[in-house]
């Protein structure tokens, strides 16, 4: 149960987004492996296939082409092999209702994406030091949910 | 308990249990079973400590250890993962064991049991865990929070007095901020997740 690092991927349509992401993740104290996918299709066929390693936390832009964060999450949710996942929901803005919905649907966390880059390092060291908190001390993940 | 409870027979029909563990004594089954299992002589010392009373070879050692990552109980063996470990032990009996006295403070409560100054252990515990104490017994309370809203259908006000919290206003704050999300609107998603999984399985 010991890992040396987290794993994390991001889907996400926007490269700008992309980038800053992995640059916010290269500079936290936690030390991470961070893949990313342009779109939900590109990412359902890597966790899909059998021999993919599993993110620890998941981080799942809501629009994207082709296959949408929802049916993403609604995908994984059905799939036991991904019931140690953690989502969390990586969006540019929603409502209160769409925001509650995510969360009944399965998402842990529900990331409203910052404008600055020092914010966003400060919310993803939160999901991952709170996840990592989860992870160690057995807490109930069925529990987790976080809005930032 | 008895079937003819009528509580018990209802949640039959309902087709889901809900179950409350008592962590300390699952743990301690677990771990009895499995030193059993391997033929070791032994004394559980504490919660998290055990007494070998037979030297081990290294390959019955590694045997055992492989058994109890099966559980997921790891043998930590950095004496900074121990202290860390300790500390946790602690802080989850002062939140969880209502019979330990509440009002204690927290940091002169983890000095005295443990041994080891206060700042000593904070500035540890935050280089092994990636959190600080008072955010560990925080996170510890809240988790406890949501346990007893879904679990035991708790009011905050009987939370807040249970967990020692000067004012429900206090806890929801705290809530609010761990979560980001209001203890109700908590409630209501767990609800309304339940009822969707159970409608996705009927």
């Amino acid at each position: 149960m010991q890992d040396d690092y987290i794993n994390i991927i991001l889907a996400d349509d926007d490269e700008d987004d992309r980038l800053f992401f992995k640059d916010a993740f290269d500079e936290l104290k936690i030390t991470t492996k961070v893949k990313t996918f342009n779109d939900g299709v590109y990412l359902m066929d890597y966790l899909n296939d059998k021999e993919s390693d599993l993110p620890n936390v998941l981080f799942l832009d809501l629009n994207m082409p082709r296959k949408s964060g929802i049916e993403c999450l609604k995908e994984i949710k059905k799939n036991s092999r991904f019931k140690d996942v953690a989502i969390a929901i990586y969006s540019t803005s929603a409502s209160e209702e769409d925001i509650e919905n995510t969360f009944v649907m399965g998402a842990n966390v529900y990331i409203k994406k910052p404008n600055d880059f020092k914010t966003l390092k400060k919310v993803l060291s939160e999901v991952v030091t709170i996840n990592w908190q989860y992870h160690t001390n057995g807490l109930n993940k069925d529990n987790f949910l976080l809005r930032l | 308990m008895s079937v003819n409870n009528p509580k018990f027979t209802e949640q039959i029909l309902d087709m889901t249990l809900h179950l409350k563990f008592y962590f300390n004594e699952v743990c301690r089954k677990v771990l009895d079973e499995k030193l059993l299992e391997h033929n070791i002589k032994h004394k559980i010392i504490g919660f998290g400590e055990v007494e070998l009373l037979e030297k081990l070879s290294p390959e019955k050692l590694k045997a055992f250890s492989n058994a109890l990552n099966d559980c997921h109980i790891e043998i930590v063996e950095n004496q900074k993962s121990i202290l860390a470990q300790k500390i946790k032990d602690v802080i989850k009996d002062m939140v969880f064991n209502e019979d330990t006295v509440v009002n204690l403070k927290a940091s002169s409560h983890l000095a005295d049991t443990i041994g080891h100054s206060y700042g000593y252990l904070s500035n540890l515990f935050s280089e092994v865990t990636y959190t600080s104490i008072e955010n560990f017994i925080i996170l510890q309370k809240i988790e406890y929070t949501k346990q007893l809203i879904i679990n035991e259908n708790l009011s905050l006000t009987e939370i807040a007095f249970k967990l020692n919290y000067s004012s429900v206003a206090h806890l929801s704050t705290q809530f609010k901020n761990t979560t980001g999300i209001t203890p109700s609107a908590f409630q209501r998603i767990i609800t309304k997740r339940r009822e969707l999984n159970q409608e996705q399985t009927t």
